[in-house]
């Protein structure tokens, strides 16, 4: 049985490690579980409708034609928000290629000096001192670097993300450094469209009663209960959120680090990022740059797959490409290591996307792990 | 733009030091093939350049990768370390170097910079629900384009010759600058091979 490789090109999204899924090429990135977003999406689609359908006629010729008119831009505004929000990438910090991967793990041994036999070697702590404050980072076992000051690993998703507040379900997306002020907006706008649509259902509502009585007028327009309902339950939640977050852009502090309480308490080091006046802090946070994505999704690669002499070569042969979670860099197991891949760490590595390049003469580091590491096994024992 | 009609510059070859036993051979070679290769710089044929840079491999194998680190001192903007490591000892005067980063530093702080003319952006794309940012460019994009064209002008002229190669950050999360060392094939390339070993020691 002779193997040929064939090299077609593709995209780099298509090998991403992580567990987001891409459509439109690659153009729109998403969480894996996109249920809550469909339902938020039906919401705000099916509330509007209901809108126009039955209180704006009737507003329209009473009051005034402006009032239709505001809901529907306001309505594109809110559905522009949701959508850059859920479809774009938060910030996805992509993980070390195997070099680099090699060379901070030398780092830690180095750091590390020798670690007597049977005990565990210490937590993988990197401090850095920004603003005359002195900030821990944390070492990602999965992403395999040490992560930037306010990111971080997001287990739904599976990615490191920078500057990371939440993993939102609503959204169906994390929210991170990139598509924060989008969040934002999308739960402000929200906000007012729903304070909107229930201000104008209640004088709709109100107005008709004057003339035919307040039961025919519910007879009349149907929809009205039922916006009226949702826009009920929405305003608690959705203003109230949106207060949560105005406050915390206030302090520039992430929602991460609200429920963490890393910059809160007294034996705590202050936020350093907080220019201490709230007005450029909002400014930062709403009109600071937009950071471009270091994920360059549509970008492409040479792939390799075996193609059999019996058989036509598959289309889609992901499987026979190496993952860049197990390529060759020491490979530290971790809870997410197979168990049968365990004894084989130890090997030598066999498979590399660049076959050319070696590190002449690295030596493989002791192997590590979250187990073997105090702080992190004290901190697993804490939680449960 | 007469492109095709010019022919590249010749490339000046390093300047003698005492201490670099760096064989001759790697940085004609080096020259030779990009000049026969590299076209005059356009702004289109700039990958194809990038691309005949990575051919240095077939003359040279890859030895080690050096990572420049974050600056975090600062904060959360993008700012590398100057700090010199000490695998480029040999290969590279620590001001040029130094030049270097501190430039990309600058481009860095430029595209991250908060004032009057991101407020503008910000206001304007919001303004238009964001939409704008599909017809327009960034001001961070554009001073990526620029950074990628520092980059690559450098190493066409100071880290090539050298037998070193610049990695743009945004190829690596803007985490590290990757600084890949490579070694003449058939010459003494296992000597700069164990360095790598006990250089990386450097904190």
């Amino acid at each position: 049985m002779s193997a040929v490789m064939i090299t077609r090109k593709v995209r780099k999204w298509e090998k991403l490690p992580g567990k987001n899924t891409f459509c439109c090429d690659g153009r729109v990135m998403m969480a894996r579980q996109k249920g809550v977003f469909y339902l938020t999406l039906f919401l705000i689609v099916g509330t509007c409708s209901l809108f126009f359908a039955f209180e704006c006629p009737y507003l329209a010729i009473h009051l005034s034609p402006a009032i239709p008119v505001f809901a529907a831009l306001l309505f594109l505004f809110v559905m522009a928000m949701l959508l850059r929000t859920s479809f774009s990438d938060p910030g996805v910090l992509p993980r070390a290629l195997p070099e680099e991967a090699t060379f901070i793990e030398m780092e830690i041994e180095a750091a590390n000096g020798n670690v007597p036999a049977g005990q565990r070697p210490p937590p993988r702590i990197r401090n850095v001192q920004i603003n005359n404050q002195i900030v821990k980072l944390k070492y990602c076992y999965t992403c395999k670097i040490f992560r930037p000051p306010r990111a971080s690993h997001c287990s739904i998703c599976d990615n490191c993300v920078d500057r990371f507040d939440h993993h939102c379900p609503w959204v169906g997306n994390c929210v991170g450094k990139r598509n924060y002020r989008y969040f934002y907006l999308f739960t402000l706008s929200l906000s007012l469209l729903t304070i909107y649509i229930f201000t104008f259902d209640i004088v709709h509502v109100v107005m008709r009663s004057v003339d035919n009585g307040f039961l025919n007028t519910l007879k009349q327009t149907p929809g009205t209960v039922l916006e009226v309902l949702v826009c009920f339950f929405t305003l608690w939640s959705v203003v109230g959120l949106t207060g949560f977050h105005t406050y915390l852009i206030s302090l520039n502090q992430t929602t991460n680090e609200d429920i963490k309480g890393s910059w809160s308490g007294k034996n705590r080091v202050q936020n350093p990022y907080s220019h201490k006046n709230i007005i450029k802090n909002c400014c930062e946070v709403l009109c600071g740059p937009a950071y471009p994505s270091v994920l360059d999704r549509r970008g492409l690669m040479q792939e390799d797959s075996p193609a059999l002499s019996d058989a036509p070569p598959s289309s889609s042969s992901s499987s026979s490409v190496p993952q860049t979670t197990k390529t060759t860099a020491p490979l530290i197991p971790n809870e997410h290591t197979p168990d049968e891949a365990k004894p084989s760490i130890a090997a030598p590595p066999e498979k590399s996307p660049a076959p050319r390049e070696e590190p002449a003469g690295a030596k493989v580091p002791p192997l590590a792990s979250p187990e073997t590491d105090a702080e992190t096994s004290i901190a697993k024992d804490q939680t449960h | 733009m007469t492109a095709a009609a010019v022919a590249p510059p010749p490339l000046s070859p390093p300047p003698p030091s005492p201490s670099h036993p760096h064989p001759s051979l790697c940085p004609t070679k080096a020259i030779s093939r990009s000049q026969g290769l590299v076209p005059a710089v356009t702004d289109g044929n700039m990958a194809t350049e990038f691309h005949n840079l990575q051919e240095l491999r077939h003359s040279a194998s890859l030895a080690n990768k050096v990572f420049i680190q974050r600056d975090y001192s600062e904060g959360t903007t993008c700012k590398f370390q100057l700090k010199f490591p000490s695998e480029l000892d040999s290969r590279i005067e620590r001001t040029l170097f130094e030049d270097t980063v501190k430039t990309l530093n600058n481009y860095y702080a430029e595209a991250e910079k908060i004032g009057g003319q991101s407020y503008l952006e910000g206001c304007l794309a919001c303004a238009t629900a964001y939409l704008i940012f599909f017809c327009m460019e960034t001001r961070y994009e554009k001073v990526l384009k620029k950074i990628a064209k520092y980059i690559q002008e450098q190493n066409e002229k100071i880290y090539a010759p050298r037998g070193l190669l610049i990695t743009d950050p945004i190829e690596r999360g803007m985490r590290v600058i990757e600084i890949s060392i490579y070694e003449d094939r058939g010459s003494s390339g296992s000597s700069s091979g164990s360095s790598s070993v006990s250089g990386s020691t450097a904190r």
